[in-house]
């Protein structure tokens, strides 16, 4: 048994300790944010927020989570309120199937709170990131408006 | 023209319902393009209601209409005239009902008909009832000029759902019971299973064997990943495949079967002066590549089954099925859900049938996860083309013969029989049969130049190298490649300005204005630095569909080719939604860019050497130039899809822009690591 706080709530969990994250997520949380695409820590589909810092979760163990506070796409937003990355990501229509989104998203959450980046900024920080579809420069384009909104 | 609405219920189609929302249904699946955002404007557009009011209903096997596949860029221009006549003969179906309440000079706006006797909405006059009308065709459809919804960008209703991880994809699905699964396999073809070691299997796993299908099942998914890792089965070598150093060779030396697409006699003699060029091209077998792998949820009992997939056709996928479980057809419920982008046949109906055949082993509904391996091992690839051209060049610049001879095996093989799913082959000891239709290997075979002397001869391969089926373009992709280099290096050997050689010999207008537009944007013909060149590449996809020319521009850096620009005209008649009309097209761009420049699926005499993204690479976000694309909006000429054409120019495109900067002709793809 182990306690994690995702989303900001205590979640009591009945797993093995070496489950990845990313399953204990979906499968036991019910969460569909953080999606499966290599488990690997190659394509930046499962991440998550951990502490602030976006990690793959695919491969991170359920008992290395410890007291971390760990955010997913669906805690992102406020009060009800989108984070400004996931509404900047809807505004600029920045996807196409969506599977690379939930990774971007949070990603771009992680480097935005850090600072105001360039584009150039941007695409080093999305570049762990697969997108299969093509949708980069409007996933840049989304992730400079957000930034835009919240260093401006 | 006739659609697959004609003489079909409008029912089957479009439901009114009392709270006045309206349910629009369509054969054609999401494959991550904005598709049903698409159709429900056109389908709100004819019917007279607002988009927003509209829900999309997707394929579900007795629920949707059969549209057969989602693929060759016809999901706008065949499901869309389907949507368009229904919504017509719906809204004239309710005309009719508001005549006989409130007398005739109706108008209607927004799902509300007024007249001389009051108003009534499409709710109020349906009653929450069937429409008990078969489609005609014969209602009248709204001139384009008028429209206002078409052709204007409106949002994606998916993506809002999407950027608040709210589930829809199938990935997401969990039923009551199930279990999760991962298949085993090699990473070769045709070998079979000899002996399975499961001493180091972790505690509750269930292995499923049946002759080569080999699979493990636990209540948790750690547990299903880490029996994987922990199985050890011993596998006979399986089929040789050719060395992969002498895949076109060997693709010439096989026994094909031949037809002319074009047989167009030499004109008498040859003239003075006039020159034969012979080049040859090669392209190589490239994978899909989606982002997640593929998915799908089964529960199959003994009177029927419920399969979730993201497979792109769920009646076809229904009728395999039926076959390889031995149940009825209408007894198997084939529901869609979307999965990670999707540029052709995938692994999404193997995956399918691997849950089916594992819940129908266990009697209880499964979920399978194909791995990072499984999906690039395991899912058909893209077919390796070679090709050989030939033309006659006369003085003053003109082509005064051309051929083509084209080695490709089928880009067909979607799976309609058990042997043509893993599953089946694998399960019941089947081969993968030979081709029974040779398909999409002649796309854009044949140019639309005005060469009155051609022959283009497709020599289909039987067997391909690799198990392969439809990419993204198909047989387009190496088509356009070997007729646009060939045009470029004729050019240069004409002497002749490669854009004004192609003007030379194209006379339809709609092809000379994305050409003008697109050398236009880029400022064609201006000097450039030392170690900078320009392409250009033209094409109309496969024949009758849009129409695209491209430019690209590369600098060489350390002997390697750096694209620093592409730009792209397109005309695909006229504009549904111009949004997501250019979210397809810079897919497109980016894409085949990353195909043109580093894609190949490489092997050796083990098998595939393609089992994670370290070993086959696509391009990131530091490698992606700046797009410009440039649409050609067209309301008088019918939309034709747009989800495959921009993908065809790109390569030659840029192999020519390299050959302009570094005067080396590259003449095989993937493109990048060749100058060194």
């Amino acid at each position: 048994m182990f306690t994690i706080n995702v989303n900001g709530v205590d979640h009591r969990v009945e797993a093995p300790g070496d489950a990845p994250l990313l399953f204990v997520l979906r499968n036991d949380l019910g969460l569909h944010g953080p999606q499966f695409g290599c488990g690997e820590e190659a394509c930046g589909a499962c991440k998550v927020l951990v502490d602030g810092a976006a990690v793959p979760s695919c491969r991170l163990p359920l008992q290395r989570v410890g007291a971390a506070r760990v955010v997913t796409l669906e805690g992102l937003a406020e009060e009800g309120e989108p984070h400004p990355v996931q509404r900047a990501f809807s505004d600029e229509q920045a996807m196409q199937c969506g599977m690379c989104a939930n990774g971007m998203i949070i990603e771009a959450v992680a480097l935005v709170m850090r600072g105001n980046p360039t584009d150039d900024g941007i695409r080093e920080a999305l570049q762990d990131n697969l997108c299969r579809c093509g949708a980069h420069h409007r996933i840049v384009r989304a992730v400079r408006r957000a930034a835009d909104e919240l260093w401006r | 023209m006739s659609t697959a609405a004609d003489g079909t219920p409008i029912d089957d189609w479009i439901e009114i319902h009392a709270n006045g929302r309206v349910t629009v249904k369509t054969g054609k699946v999401e494959l991550g393009t904005g598709l049903m955002t698409a159709l429900a404007q056109i389908a709100a557009e004819e019917l007279d209601v607002a988009v927003e009011d509209i829900d999309m209903a997707g394929p579900w096997t007795g629920r949707s209409p059969d549209e057969g596949y989602t693929a060759g860029s016809r999901s706008i221009k065949d499901g869309g005239a389907a949507i368009r006549r229904a919504a017509a003969e719906a809204r004239q179906a309710l005309l009719e009902l508001a005549t006989a309440q409130l007398g005739d000079a109706l108008t209607v706006a927004r799902g509300v008909i007024t007249g001389p006797g009051g108003r009534r909405s499409y709710a109020e006059l349906m009653g929450g009832k069937p429409f008990h009308r078969t489609i005609d065709g014969r209602a009248p459809l709204k001139h384009p000029e008028s429209y206002s919804v078409v052709g204007t960008a409106v949002r994606r209703a998916d993506i809002a759902r999407k950027v608040n991880g709210l589930d829809g994809f199938v990935t997401d699905i969990r039923v009551e019971g199930m279990v999760h699964a991962r298949v085993v396999r090699p990473r070769t073809f045709g070998a079979r299973l000899v002996d399975v070691d499961t001493s180091a299997l972790p505690d509750g796993v269930i292995v499923v064997r049946r002759n080569d299908f080999l699979a493990v099942v636990a209540d948790r998914e750690e547990v299903a990943l880490a029996a994987r890792a922990a199985i050890r089965p011993l596998w006979t070598d399986g089929h040789p495949l050719p060395p992969m150093d002498d895949l076109f060779g060997w693709m010439r030396r096989q026994v094909t079967d031949d037809s002319d697409l074009v047989s167009w006699p030499r004109s008498g003699d040859v003239a003075a002066g006039q020159r034969t060029i012979v080049r040859d091209y090669h392209w190589p077998f490239q994978a899909h590549a989606s982002l997640a792998p593929s998915c799908a949820v089964a529960d199959v009992r003994p009177d029927g089954a419920v399969v979730y997939t993201a497979a792109q056709g769920v009646y076809p996928l229904q009728r395999a099925l039926a076959q390889l479980l031995d149940l009825p057809p209408a007894s198997i419920e084939v529901i869609h859900r979307e999965g990670s982008g999707c540029y052709g046949h995938n692994g999404a109906d193997d995956a399918a049938a691997d849950a089916a055949v594992i819940s129908q082993e266990l009697g209880r509904p499964v979920r399978v996860q194909w791995t990072r391996f499984d999906e690039l091992v395991w899912a058909r690839k893209g077919p390796a083309m070679t090709t050989r051209m030939t033309a006659e060049l006369a003085p003053k610049g003109r082509i005064a013969f051309w051929s083509a001879d084209i080695w490709t095996p089928t880009h067909g093989g979607r799976p309609a029989r058990p042997d043509q799913l893993i599953a089946g082959r694998l399960r019941d000891g089947l081969a993968e049969p030979e081709a029974t239709a040779y398909i999409g290997g002649g796309r854009n075979a044949q140019v639309d130049y005005d060469i009155a002397a051609q022959r283009v001869t497709m020599r289909w391969l039987r067997k391909p190298a690799l198990p392969g089926s439809a990419l993204r373009g198909l047989g387009a992709t190496a088509n356009t490649f070997a007729n646009e280099c060939f045009m470029d290096e004729l050019a240069a050997l004409a002497e002749v300005d490669p854009v004004e050689f192609r003007r030379r010999h194209l006379t339809d207008p709609r092809a000379l204005a994305v050409l003008d537009a697109v050398t236009q944007a880029c400022g064609w013909g201006l000097p450039l630095p030392a170690g900078r060149g320009r392409g250009f590449a033209y094409g109309r996809y496969d024949g009758t569909g849009a129409y695209v020319a491209t430019v690209a521009e590369v600098s060489i850096v350390d002997n390697e080719a750096r694209v620093e620009r592409l730009w792209i005209a397109h005309d695909c008649g006229l504009i549904v939604n111009p949004d997501g009309l250019r979210n397809q097209i810079e897919g497109n761009l980016i894409q085949s860019l990353s195909r043109a420049l580093i894609e190949q699926v490489r092997w050796d005499a083990g098998g595939l050497l393609c089992t994670e993204w370290d070993s086959y690479p696509i391009l990131r976000f530091t490698q992606i130039p700046p797009l410009e694309v440039i649409l050609i909006d067209r309301p008088d000429q019918p939309p034709v899809g747009a989800g495959e054409p921009a993908t065809i120019t790109t390569a030659p495109a840029v192999a020519n822009a390299i050959a302009a900067a570094s005067g080396v002709r590259l003449r095989q793809v993937p493109l990048g690591g060749q100058l060194r």
